[in-house]
């Protein structure tokens, strides 16, 4: 019976062509291996992200009733508590895999010759990944929401001429309100998943019109020492053994560490005592504070574009870093990129600890 | 189905071993728990107002306080827990109430006192104004009737 539905489908859909074309495809094989998964691992907690998403829509209200319906979702409607914690540790443990995916990438130098579109693309993703979490994050509108978009908000402004433009513009006003809610859930559900879907397939179908890259001690052996696996069914088998796994992690943290909800924001309450941003966000936060430091009074603002102009610039670099290290012959180079990486990798790192002591 | 059976007797033959049925088995069991571990709270969760109006929906009277009862030949429109509901003030007095939901297609009716009738504008059905028997168009039912109580205070209307 089960064979006849499948030959019945397979006569119009070429069911076994994927198949047989899976088969013949196949992934590298060797010590670094694991960092192969992340790009999948992001790609299943976009998967938790949409379905969790579709179904806090049928529940949220965005404008004046929005913090209500959260409050609503939380504490009376069955298990929205779990489908809303999900939702935001989702979001977090995604951010997380594409970081883990963009340094693992980098440092595998697979953004050299031909794979300068994956790299682009996958940054473009990484962007509007944190675009959809700071969009998110004012949803709810409660207290840290509020303050965390006020800040958020602020920071466009330091644009001579247009910033103030362009903060009233996303705000819809010059406060945030119930109108800024509304733009920001028509951004969060409408806007950017349109942009997201289309860069996502692009970033799949390079990923499979260039294969996977291979680190430099993989590329140096000779061809017949390499190894490699199928795609269908090892490579496959192994990538839904890791989905698994990021389910069960994922089960584990929205159920034991269920996500708060705050008081209901308050324009006229004053900001809470150590309030910072999302953890992606906070070595940005704890730059400009620092920098804050250093230059105080009428040098403030030159801090500000220094710090501003220092994130934007850096990120520039980095996405340019292929036309740098464009290919395997350049010793010098490829040392350098490393080092580049390294920096960027510890520079984060320093930075989010340090803001996470400064805020305790 | 007897070509897939395992038959030790030629080994050559195409089948399903021991162990192969056991792992098919064991994937399916655990892909099973897994998919009611994560189907149940999704069930319960977009259920959740049903449920609500489950326990809206299982009031058994409405007191109407007089001020709001309509004067003769009117009829007044109100909840009984989730459901439309109509009650009519005759010319005579007596008061009758039924629920307000065309037993066609669902539509809600309406009081027509010049006509001397209850009809649903969808598809034209006609209920007795007294009664709330079918009389005309595609109704197959009457309208379900509630009984009411007339007190100096109030009508409480209650399920007959």
């Amino acid at each position: 019976m089960g064979t006849t539905v499948l030959d019945w489908l397979d006569e119009r859909l070429g069911l076994k062509d994927i198949v047989a074309f899976a088969k013949k495809k196949t992934v590298p094989d060797h010590k670094y291996s694991f960092w192969y998964y992340w790009g999948g691992i992001s790609l299943f907690f976009f998967i938790v992200q949409v379905v969790s998403g579709i179904l806090l829509l049928m529940y949220y209200q965005p404008g004046p009733n929005a913090y209500d319906s959260v409050r609503q979702i939380t504490y009376e409607v069955d298990f929205g508590w779990l489908i809303r914690s999900a939702h935001s540790w989702s979001a977090n443990l995604m951010i997380l895999a594409l970081f883990i995916h963009m340094f693992s990438v980098f440092f595998m130098k697979a953004y050299r010759r031909p794979r300068e579109f994956g790299w682009w693309s996958g940054l473009t993703l990484l962007g509007l990944t944190m675009v959809f979490g700071f969009s998110g994050y004012l949803l709810p509108m409660d207290e840290l929401a509020y303050f965390a978009t006020k800040v958020g908000l602020e920071l466009p402004k330091t644009l001579p001429g247009v910033g103030a433009v362009i903060t009233e513009l996303v705000q819809g006003g010059p406060e945030i309100g119930s109108t800024t809610i509304q733009r920001f859930f028509s951004l969060h559900v409408v806007i950017l998943p349109l942009l997201y879907i289309p860069i996502l397939a692009l970033h799949l179908w390079l990923v499979q019109k260039h294969g996977n890259a291979i680190p430099e001690s993989e590329a140096a052996k000779p061809e017949s020492e390499r190894r490699s696996i199928p795609f269908f069914p090892n490579f496959l088998t192994k990538d839904l053994a890791m989905w698994l796994i990021a389910l069960n992690v994922l089960a584990i943290m929205a159920s034991m560490f269920p996500w708060q909800l705050g008081p209901q924001a308050d324009s006229l309450a004053p900001a809470p005592e150590g309030i910072h941003p999302e953890w992606y966000f906070m070595s940005q936060f704890q730059a400009l504070k620092v920098l804050g430091e250093v230059f105080t009074g009428k040098l403030a603002i030159v801090g500000e574009y220094l710090g501003i102009g220092g994130f934007t610039l850096g990120g520039i670099l980095w996405a340019l870093i292929p036309f740098y290290d464009h290919d395997s012959k350049n010793g010098r180079r490829a040392r350098n990129a490393t080092y580049i990486g390294l920096a960027a990798l510890v520079g984060l790192m320093v930075l989010t600890i340090w803001g996470y002591v400064g805020v305790s | 189905m007897s070509d897939k059976r395992h038959d030790p007797a030629e080994p050559g033959k195409k089948g399903v071993s021991r162990r192969e049925f056991a792992t098919k088995a064991g994937v399916t069991a655990v892909g099973a728990c897994y998919a009611a571990a994560f189907g149940y709270p999704i069930f319960r969760y977009l259920a959740s107002p049903a449920r609500t109006y489950a326990e809206m929906a299982a009031i058994t009277e409405v007191p109407i306080p007089r001020e709001k009862v309509p004067g003769p030949g009117s009829a007044l429109m109100f909840r009984f827990g989730t459901r439309p509901t109509m009650l009519i003030h005759h010319e005579d007095g007596s008061m009758v109430c039924f629920d307000a939901v065309c037993t066609h297609l669902g539509c809600t009716v309406q009081f027509q006192p010049e006509e001397k009738r209850i009809h649903c504008a969808c598809h034209g059905g006609t209920y007795d104004m007294n009664t709330g028997k079918n009389i005309a168009g595609p109704p197959p039912k009457p309208l379900t009737p509630y009984q009411v109580e007339v007190t100096d205070e109030q009508i409480l209307i209650k399920r007959a």
